[in-house]
């Protein structure tokens, strides 16, 4: 508990150096706030009474500590283009980028791991080469593409999935909020049409982040698999004439994992960078479209708390990866 | 003697980018009911691919090309052994530490070989591991079965091996290089260890080393490999005294003994020589052996004098 506690005081100053970056992007990036909301026809005058109202015309350290003072207060400012405080918007729209990005994740894990253990396992058959291919080809492809094709096959072409038009077509209305995320809070109200409806939504934008995630995890899984399966302690285990599952899985599988663990942390963060992308292709109403509007229209507020919320969210992966680690690894739960 | 193990013409090449390496050429010794029988040769010499072999162990690249191994009536080369390793053959090894499951208790460890062959069951695996651990001279066997082997010693964690090994009381123990890389003390503990769990339990040990002194001290038997063939085999006493084959009186003279001194040691002079293609001479030792003659270029005979063979052209004194 008190290495948990001390991985958390590490990430402040990880923390406040987002704050301090995404602050000076905001103001270094092309495109000026007050003539935006001005408007094209706009005076220089009412150009710089916007500024002067939003405190734009303070020198940097005074904005920046303006901006310090409210976010300690949870403050994260108003998005001018749609005059909503930032919090709440991120907070309503986090569950639906998070709903995704998970999806895809255990979606690409799903497959990857079973698919990685199985090429590992029979080295050189049919299953081993289908991994090559999958891990070479899902390098190569860019994320927005593979949204596309995705689009253009299942939706347009075959008329399989539904448009890729958000959480749930205009039919549908959301579930009673818990988790906020619509497939498990449909079930948990017992509405499995609903389900169907958001199942069919999430989809293709899941399976887009997942062949994104596909690769790196199928490879490591194969390659930490053969480098275990090679070592002594499976050889042990087959002396000793443990059954084929316990040496494979309880033996081999969970030292494996521990690489896979690692990468996972990383495809994770990938994975929410990409998200930003695969939103806007199926306008899934998440924080990376939401970020993305704002970016375009100038508007910092959002942005900034886009950035914050992804880098919490990335110290909060990593220490879920730590605590996964020390639940595998009783090397790394009596070293530290 | 009636034989618990007999290996008769075990051959086993491995298919490398290089060519193919013919590691064991017609490897034959028997192993007696409860006897300890010691392999004995320098490192490369093919000891632990027999052994691989007779546990179906190899890896994917050696194949067994001939022979047999058998164990009372089953040959090991050519039965399904998954019913066999651990329950009637078991196996340690050297390093013991990297031999055990990094990341798993090794309580769960003896638990895991006792269920599969030890008829223990989910209520009980857990105190039979502990008396497990308790046999072979574990102190606190019960806190010690939560500690992983990072946690262990290397003797400790060479007992946690031999408790896993015996679980099952195998008739036959193979063990590769037990004591290598452990410290002097704990050697001579292990080795009592392994003799004493043979001897509660009737089984037979394979002890495999390159050290001719320890397998003097602890074998009834030893027998001789250089670049994968049985160059000699013998009862202790009659092979340390009155060697055949050349290879053995080096390894003797190379052999440090209590009362000698170290200057007089000599080492054998030469390498093992390239075992990959076709061009394998006959004998394999004739490049480094000084009583060659032109015979040792014809075919490899192996003549046995009661239970002493040697596979020599010019043993040092003649066989009948
Ligand atoms: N994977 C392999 N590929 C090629 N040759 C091998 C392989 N494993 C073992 N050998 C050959 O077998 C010989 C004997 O090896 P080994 O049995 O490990 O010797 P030792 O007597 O030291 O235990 C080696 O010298 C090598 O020529
Ligand atoms: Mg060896």
């Amino acid at each position: 508990m008190r290495a948990v506690l001390l991985r958390f005081a590490g990430a402040i100053p990880t923390l406040f150096g987002v704050v301090l970056v995404t602050f000076l992007l905001t103001r270094v990036l092309p495109g000026d706030t007050a003539t935006y909301f001005a408007g094209p026809t706009a005076s220089a005058e009412s150009i710089a009474q916007i500024r002067t109202s939003l405190g734009l015309d303070r020198p940097l350290p005074e904005q920046f500590w303006r901006y310090l003072k409210d976010l300690s207060h949870g403050d994260l400012g108003m998005s001018l283009t749609t005059g909503q405080p930032v919090k709440t918007e991120l907070i309503n729209r986090l569950p639906a980028s998070a709903e995704l990005t998970l999806s895809g994740l255990l979606l690409a894990i799903g497959i990857a791991v079973p698919l990685g253990v199985l090429a590992a396992v029979r080295q050189g058959s049919l299953i081993d080469h289908a991994c090559r291919v999958v891990t070479t080809a899902g390098v190569s492809l860019p994320v927005f593409f593979t949204g596309l094709v995705l689009v253009y096959v299942f939706y347009f072409l075959l008329g399989w999935m539904p448009a890729p038009l958000g959480r749930l077509d205009a039919f549908a209305s959301p579930p009673p909020q818990r988790s906020g995320f619509y497939l498990l809070d449909t079930l948990l109200a017992g509405d499995i049409e609903t389900f169907r409806a958001a199942a069919a939504q999430i989809v293709l934008p899941a399976a887009t982040l997942a062949l994104f995630a596909l690769a790196p995890i199928a490879r490591i899984t194969r390659a930490s698999m053969l480098a275990v399966l090679g070592s002594e302690f499976i050889r042990t285990a087959r002396a000793s004439g443990l059954s084929g599952p316990t040496v494979v899985i309880t033996y081999a599988l969970r030292n494996a994992l521990l690489p896979v663990v690692t990468v996972l942390g990383m495809v994770f963060s990938f994975l929410l960078g990409a998200n930003v992308l695969v939103e806007k292709v199926f306008a899934w109403p998440g924080i990376g479209s939401y970020a993305v509007e704002a970016l375009i229209a100038s508007d910092y507020a959002p942005v900034q708390g886009f950035v914050l919320t992804m880098a919490i969210l990335y110290v909060l992966l990593n220490l879920a990866i730590d605590l996964v680690n020390r639940a595998i690894d009783p090397r790394a739960r009596r070293g530290a | 003697m009636s034989a618990v193990l007999r290996v008769e013409d075990l051959s086993v090449a491995f298919h490398t980018r290089g060519g193919t390496v013919h590691a064991l050429d017609r490897v034959g010794f028997t192993v007696g009911a409860g006897e300890t029988m010691a392999l004995v040769g320098e490192s490369g010499s093919g000891k632990s691919v027999t052994a691989y072999a007779i546990m179906g162990l190899l890896e994917a690249a050696g194949r067994i090309t001939g022979g047999r191994a058998l164990l009372g009536e089953t040959d090991l080369l050519a039965t399904d052994l998954s019913r066999i390793r651990g329950r009637r053959v078991a196996m340690i090894f050297q390093n013991p530490r990297a031999a055990l499951n990094p990341i798993r208790a090794v309580g769960r460890q003896i638990a895991d070989v006792l269920l599969r062959h030890g008829g223990a069951t989910s209520g009980n695996a857990r105190a039979r591991a502990i008396e497990a651990l308790r046999a072979v001279g574990i102190p606190d066997p019960a806190r010690r079965a939560n500690a992983y082997p990072f946690e262990l010693s290397g003797g400790m964690c060479q007992r946690v091996m031999i408790a896993i090994a015996v679980a099952a009381r195998p008739e036959l123990l193979i063990a590769d290089e037990p004591t290598t890389g452990l410290d002097v003390t704990t050697q001579a503990v292990v080795m009592d260890l392994i003799q004493a769990m043979a001897v509660q339990t009737g089984m037979a040990t394979i002890l495999i080393t390159h050290d001719l002194a320890l397998a003097a001290e602890r074998a009834q038997r030893i027998a001789v490999m250089h670049a994968g063939h049985v160059v000699e085999a013998a009862d202790t006493a009659t092979l340390l005294t009155r060697p055949l084959h050349p290879y053995t009186a080096r390894l003797i003279a190379a052999t440090p003994t209590a009362a000698g001194s170290l200057d007089a040691l000599q080492s054998v002079p030469g390498g093992l020589p390239d075992l990959r293609g076709s061009t394998i001479p006959p004998c394999r030792y004739a490049a480094r052996c000084e009583r060659r003659l032109p015979a040792c270029d014809g075919p490899l005979v192996t003549r046995s004098a009661g239970d002493h063979a040697v596979a020599c052209a010019n043993p040092l004194e003649a066989v009948a």
